[in-house]
């Protein structure tokens, strides 16, 4: 049980793939406008991870070495594809917003990365784990930004308005540039956090 | 005539890839360290958009069009790019080994790049004829060229800056990205 934790908690701060690892950014940025959107992608991302590194470690035996890499790309492809599909069909107006990018997330480094770094070469459960660990990461990653930048550029969260008519919304985390200015400084927090969690394990090792 | 050069400069600097629709950005901050690297991975995507644009619009137009199968456009246009940037990078070590040396390792990064996937995706959405496909395409190229080139110059102006500790290397990167595109952001309203 420990293990599988320890598999899953690794994607969300100590290897989240957006802040730390910096894979995967087109859509933190394009899509994190407003908390829905946010989340939607990072949902979508969950899954699309989650069942590909299913596929690519139950396949793991049957995949000659030499293609593997095109048939990663088509199984998640295939994934990506079936999202599309259903949120073609069941929300419309979300496909609609997330547009290009939802397509995109066939061209996503982290999910090549997870399928050939870790699912080819683990079996089934943890395989599952990892991805949904790392899924987890980017979906709060996702969640930070989507979050911060409602908050600051529209006053509101999940559209509902929480600052008050007095506050005059900073337009630019809307836009474009807001979004690159505040991942920089998030990636910023996050190795902070990354430092002072280093820093206290390594002490706890000691008092041990 | 107007039309074009319109669609052209709007691909370049109002709608620019990297910086106002945040496409390529794992290119954008991986190679950008040195100027050179850039200079040639802003010719290898311009390149390969273009070609893959091409291929793309055919294999749309009177294949998946024809057979009702769009919905296959994502799966089919990724194994498209993929296979061809593959293939030319086959061609271009075997016969023009300078040009490998120079473009090669960009070429498998390019493979599966969003910026590549992007620009035929949206040239389909948009119903763009073939012309303005290309257009867009090139457009779309030259734009992500001139991006990494204004980043990698700034970037090693950076390497000699003083910059806070928690912020050094991909932060301070993000925010230097974040002031261009501000400024990129003074095009907008140019062309509707």
């Amino acid at each position: 049980m420990f293990g599988v934790w320890k598999i899953f908690s690794k994607g969300l701060i100590i290897e989240n793939p957006i802040f730390v690892l910096a894979l995967s950014l087109c859509p933190a940025l394009a899509v994190t406008t407003t908390v829905v959107n946010a989340l939607t992608m990072g949902l979508s991302v969950m899954f699309v991870l989650s069942v590909n590194n299913v596929v690519v470690s139950l396949t793991r035996k049957l995949v000659n070495h030499k293609v593997r890499v095109p048939i990663y790309i088509t199984s998640i492809a295939t994934i990506v594809t079936l999202v599309q599909l259903l949120l073609q069909a069941f929300a419309p107006l979300l496909y609609k917003d997330l547009g290009i990018y939802l397509a995109l997330i066939v061209v996503f480094a982290i999910i090549l990365a997870r399928a050939e770094v870790y699912a080819s070469k683990n079996s089934v459960i943890p395989s599952f784990f990892d991805g949904f660990g790392m899924g987890c990461g980017f979906t709060l990653a996702m969640l930070i930004v989507g979050t911060l930048r409602e908050l600051i550029g529209n006053g509101s969260i999940l559209g509902i308005d929480v600052l008050g008519h007095a506050y005059q919304p900073a337009l630019i985390m809307i836009l474009p540039p807001g979004a690159f200015l505040l991942i920089g400084y998030l990636i910023g927090a996050f190795k902070i956090l990354n430092e002072y969690l280093e820093k206290r394990q390594k002490a706890r090792g000691v008092a041990v | 005539m107007n039309d074009y050069l319109l669609l052209f400069i709007g691909a370049v600097v109002v709608n620019n890839f990297v910086l106002t629709r945040f496409l390529g950005l794992c290119i954008f901050f991986g190679v950008s360290k040195s100027l050179n690297a850039s200079v040639g991975m802003g010719m290898a995507v311009t390149a390969v958009i273009f070609i893959s644009s091409t291929f793309a619009y055919g294999v749309y137009n009177f294949i998946l069009v024809p057979l009702h199968v769009t919905f296959l456009t994502t799966i089919v246009f990724v194994l498209l790019i993929a296979s061809f940037v593959q293939l030319l990078e086959m061609v271009i070590r075997k016969y023009v080994p300078a040009l490998y040396k120079m473009w090669g390792i960009y070429l498998l990064l390019i493979a599966t790049n969003c910026v590549v996937l992007a620009v035929p995706l949206i040239n389909i959405e948009s119903n763009f004829s073939f012309g303005k496909s290309l257009v867009n395409a090139l457009g779309s190229g030259v734009g992500f060229a001139l991006a990494i080139t204004l980043m990698a110059s700034l970037r090693e102006k950076l390497r000699l800056a003083d910059v806070p500790k928690p912020l050094e290397g991909l932060g301070i990167a993000f925010i230097v990205a974040g002031f261009l595109s501000l400024s990129f952001f003074g095009f907008s309203g140019m062309i509707k």
